[in-house]
């Protein structure tokens, strides 16, 4: 298989990898394989990080009165030591809700979709070499650096971690007299315009990659449903990052150098105010395609892995590649759709209602189509092709609850309670994170050169299931009944009389989700070193990256592929010795027939 | 094989241009967000403001200095031309010359901003403070007025910056004869980085200063 | 455990509550009908080294079938939400004759200014009370919101009423009733600091005469002043 012709311009073959230090090979390497590599580690930390937090919030919420367990081991700005126990600070707990989500969406779910995958992917999927710029490439990751420590060191600051929520409301963010925390927010802040630096690196090689550097044959509508997922991903982090990137300097200098761009002076509203909705704007303008930067990869992932896992083409890859670009597109017009409640002009709402409701209909199309792909399959259910039909699952049940929110009268009562939160995890962790995991086993082999092991995965996979919707299936319920976000203790409230007991079983099966990612964890590290040898193609997948050996060497390519074929050509009736047909594969060696779609 | 590829030569891949200059496009597109995030936030708080809050550029700023401050600035477009133009024609001495000129107007241009910054602090106009005089008494006025013009003249400065040690460093090459030989392609990412930074202080004149 | 929406006293309610229940009717449908088929392809397709996967690239009709009906109930939706929000939140639709109030959020208080017994704001008879927010039942009632120093949120779940407190801005107006008598409270329900959590006011809504009579004793007790 996999016959590679000598590229007719002849471009020069690259030169066999030299020996290289430590250091430029596994720390300051511009491989791109090798950076994809350290994003992987280094989300994976984070994600961990950000799931302990969570279970911290977690323990708290179900048993608000009561001190926490191991409580006696965090310092003293975090929990207030009695004799019977230590008891969580509301400092610490609005610190946990702020970070739990600036860590998950911004230095763990964001980083692994785009760093981790665009990076391994695009040059493999497409046939380059590499990145078109490798030493933007190596400074993309070491930009995230900084951000990850100044993330940590702010826990540790006097006044603590930011604690204005993930989405910074100013004027809250930007008064430190308000809150307590001033050093721990900016460092948050310093973090997020590293986060953006890194990101708008990133997007520029990505998209340029994609532009420039595709295989003779590669054409736009050949390419796999991940590349172009990636690739509008990287367009939305390219428009949308600078802006936050100038809102979180903006909100940085009303902290430092006395400027008010979203602080009102008082509550008169006085000539010389600012406007704490300026900040809300800016930051949903940002927010919303963000939104869809957390979930677009995920879905390239998710058809991708469909396919092979169900060997069938894509149905309606071009419906998909159209969904993909109208969901980015109507990304940058419904940002307004989180601010029905802010004292925006109800007209706006309308407008806003209009736009969001219609990014269900590429959403639809979307998952039907995934439906479409398993319909008449002949079904592998290895662990990767489990998590992506997971994601469909989930993100499903993501997409729908999102129709509550869309209608402005409902949005009026569950706005800011835990129906919101239920969503956005249905989105991102039953949408994302299962993408994710589907997407570590199904292209660990190639990255690592082992077979992460299929037990361990199928019991990952249905613990994270279960646990999962036992989690965040209740939410709904305990935001129906009217529990607002962020509440450090609810039982002062009547109407939340009746939600104790859900909110113990959520807390119980969320230590339990954590604790599976540590199997998850266990899986990972124990095949790198020991995992069976993985074969270049384990999957019998069409797509390039399988026709290089596992993992492929510097440079990926001896000689560039030339592609003949569509993307996700599977159980081809004019091929017969195999189900697949590779993308490189010549038609006069295959057969003539063998159509390129 | 050869017969193969003949017969199914597949599709060009990519631009009919190169991936640097793809690259630096791609790019601009981003600084085109940056700007915009500052300059829309802008709009909205000085449209935001009460009435005589926000003082009329001429009483608080020299536009006459940045006036002749914009005259450099576009002038140094037109000599960043000629360098990629001699780049081009295999005019050694000619990029040189061209070259050492952006980088000497991009300087006396940041050299300008500095005085500026100088001369305004000096008569209390600050970040965070904002004092016009007013038929000889002087009046406070919207601190966003500072706010939004250092935030926005500040960070077009901190670019020209860039552009001028990235010209400084292109002229240090020049002098070695890095870009003989009708090697182009650095000149005309840098060029097409300058003219941008150039684009935008014209946004920003008008609207900080004309308007 | 209560995983419901809680009792309902608003006429707003009314349409939200019935507009939650429609949503829930059609995406628990949805949610039948993508899951179940999902379960049911997982069994019936299962793979087995015997056979083969049909080979298609799609249907066109199916993308023109499964685009046209999500959009055709995503406009009537649309089109019947924009409705209901128009009548709840378009200040020209607030009725003439409602009773105001205006609203103070601040950490970690509402502070309730009552229009007195002229039932107008900005007199001499205003009051204010800490905490406490006493208004007559089956009558219309108008809270201008605002903020001393961050975002606040005003919610009052039995009631269907959310909406942001802003500093800066003033008179962010809402308008509800309470069709009977009740005891609920104000939530704070936007981050507003380590207080967030008790930032929490109570609410009676009296019958007319309990109301005045309230009001008397609230002036009485100022009317030293």
């Amino acid at each position: 298989m996999a016959t590679a012709i000598a590229e007719p311009t002849g471009r020069a073959v690259i030169e066999e990898a030299h020996p290289q230090s430590f250091l430029r090979k596994y720390l300051f390497s511009t491989d791109h394989k090798v950076i994809a590599a350290q994003f992987l580690f280094y989300t994976l930390f984070f994600l961990m990080i950000g799931g302990l937090l969570a279970v911290l919030m977690r323990q708290q919420i179900a048993w608000p009165t009561e001190p926490l367990t191991l409580g006696g081991i965090l310092p003293e700005t975090m929990v207030a030591k009695a004799t019977d126990g230590a008891y969580m600070l509301p400092e610490f707990y609005n610190a946990l809700v702020t970070m739990h989500g600036s860590v998950m969406v911004f230095l763990a779910i964001m980083p692994m979709l785009v760093g981790v995958w665009a990076n391994f992917l695009i040059p493999l999927q497409l046939g380059a070499h590499d990145m078109a710029f490798p030493r933007l490439n190596m400074l993309s990751f070491w930009t995230m650096v900084p951000a990850g420590i100044l993330t940590l060191a702010s826990f540790f600051v006097v006044g603590g971690a930011a604690g204005a929520g993930w989405t910074l409301y100013a004027p809250l963010s930007a008064r430190p007299d308000l809150t307590g925390v001033e050093m721990g927010q900016i460092l948050w802040l310093i973090a997020l315009v590293f986060v953006g630096l890194s990101s708008i690196l990133g997007s520029v090689n990505y998209i340029t990659t994609v532009i420039n550097m595709r295989a003779p044959g590669m054409t736009w509508f050949r390419m796999p449903l991940t590349v172009w997922a990636l690739f509008i991903t990287a367009i939305l982090g390219l428009l949308a990052m600078p802006v936050l990137s100038a809102a979180g300097i903006m909100l940085i200098f009303d902290q430092t150098i006395g400027t008010s761009f979203f602080i009102p002076s008082n509550a008169a509203g006085d000539a010389l105010s600012g406007q704490p909705l300026l900040w809300q704007h800016l930051f949903w303008f940002f927010g919303h395609p963000e939104v869809y930067i957390l979930i677009l990869p995920a879905m390239g992932f998710t058809s991708e892995i469909l396919a092979v896992g169900s060997r069938k083409p894509v149905f309606g890859y071009k419906a998909m590649v159209w969904a993909l670009i109208s969901i980015a597109f109507l990304g940058f017009i419904v940002w307004g759709h989180h601010m029905f409640q802010s004292g925006m002009n109800p007209a706006l709402g309308l407008a806003f209602t209009v736009s969001t409701l219609f990014i269900a209909v590429p959403s639809a199309i979307k998952t039907f189509n995934w439906m479409g792909t398993m319909w008449r399959g002949n079904l592998q259910l290895h662990s990767a092709m489990l998590f992506a039909v997971g994601f469909v699952a989930m993100f499903a049940i993501g997409g729908l609850s999102g129709v509550f929110m869309a209608s402005t009268p409902v949005d009026i009562y569950i706005h800011d309670t835990y129906f919101i939160v239920a969503h956005i995890h249905y989105v991102l962790f039953g949408g994302s994170l299962f993408a994710l995991f589907g997407a570590i086993y199904f292209w660990f082999p190639k990255m690592f050169g082992r077979m992460m092991n299929e037990t361990l995965g199928k019991i990952h996979f249905w613990l994270t299931l279960v646990l999962f919707n036992v989690v965040f299936f209740p939410m709904h319920g305990v935001g129906m009944a009217g529990m607002m976000r962020r509440i450090y203790d609810w039982t002062g409230y009547q109407h939340l009389e009746g939600i104790g007991a859900t909110n113990q079983i959520i807390t119980i099966a969320a230590v339990g989700l954590f604790a599976s990612g540590f199997l998850f964890a266990f899986n990972f590290f124990w095949s790198i070193w020991k995992g069976e040898k993985a074969p270049d193609n384990p999957w019998g997948a069409s797509t390039l990256e399988w026709s290089v050996p596992s993992p492929p060497k510097h440079g990926n390519w001896s000689e560039i592929p030339v592609v003949y074929h569509g993307p996700h050509e599977y159980s081809h009736p004019d091929v017969t010795d195999k189900d697949w047909l590779g993308q490189n594969e010549r038609p006069d060696v295959v057969t003539p027939a063998a159509g390129s779609h | 094989m050869a017969h193969a590829a003949a017969v199914n030569r597949p599709p060009e891949r990519g631009l009919d241009v190169y991936t640097q200059k793809v690259g630096m496009w791609v790019f601009l597109c981003s600084e085109v967000m940056f700007f915009a995030g500052l300059i829309g936030s802008y709009i909205v708080l000085r449209f935001g403001a009460l009435e005589n809050t926000w003082p009329e550029p001429a009483e608080v700023l020299a536009v006459n200095i940045t006036a002749f401050n914009t005259f450099l600035l576009i002038c140094s477009s037109v000599t960043m031309v000629k360098a990629f133009a001699a780049a081009q024609a295999h005019d050694d001495q000619g990029i040189k010359k061209w070259l050492l000129a952006t980088t000497l107007i991009g300087a006396g241009f940041l050299g300008v901003q500095v005085y500026e910054y100088n001369e305004l602090i000096n008569h209390h106009f600050t970040p965070s403070n904002c004092v016009v005089v007013r038929n000889g008494v002087e009046e406070t006025c919207s601190i966003l007025y500072g706010s939004t013009f250092y935030t926005m003249t500040g960070f077009h400065g901190f670019h020209v910056l860039l552009g001028v040690i990235c010209l400084g460093w292109a002229t240090i090459r020049a002098y070695r004869g890095h870009w003989s030989g009708g090697n182009s392609r650095g000149i005309e990412i840098l060029g097409l980085y300058w003219h941008f930074v150039d684009l935008v202080w014209i946004i920003l004149f008008t609207i900080v200063y004309l308007i | 455990m209560d995983w419901s929406l809680p009792p309902n006293f608003s006429t707003h309610g009314d349409v939200i509550d019935q507009l939650f229940w429609i949503i829930l009717g059609l995406t628990g449908l949805a949610f039948v009908l993508v899951e179940g088929g999902i379960i049911w392809f997982l069994v019936r397709y299962r793979g087995t080294p015997s056979r083969r996967a049909h080979y298609t690239h799609g249907s066109n009709r199916l993308e023109v079938v499964w685009t046209v009906i999500p959009a055709v109930i995503i406009v009537v939706l649309g089109g019947y939400s924009a409705m209901v929000w128009d009548d709840i939140k378009n200040e020209n639709k607030f009725p003439e004759d409602a009773l105001e109030f205006t609203v103070i959020g601040k950490q970690f208080e509402w502070n309730v200014v009552y229009p007195g017994v002229d039932e107008v704001l900005g007199t001499s008879d205003d009051f204010e009370v800490r905490n406490q927010f006493h208004f007559p039942a089956g009558e219309n009632v108008i809270v201008n919101l605002r903020s001393e120093d961050v975002i606040h949120s005003f919610f009052i779940p039995e009631l269907r009423v959310k909406q942001d407190a802003v500093p800066g801005m003033d008179n962010i107006r809402i308008w509800f009733d309470s069709r009977e008598p009740g005891q609920f409270e104000i939530a704070c329900a936007e981050l507003c600091g380590l207080g967030h959590y008790r930032m929490e006011a109570s609410v009676t809504a009296h019958a007319r005469a309990d109301f005045d009579a309230w009001q008397a004793s609230q002036v009485a007790e100022n009317g030293g002043e």
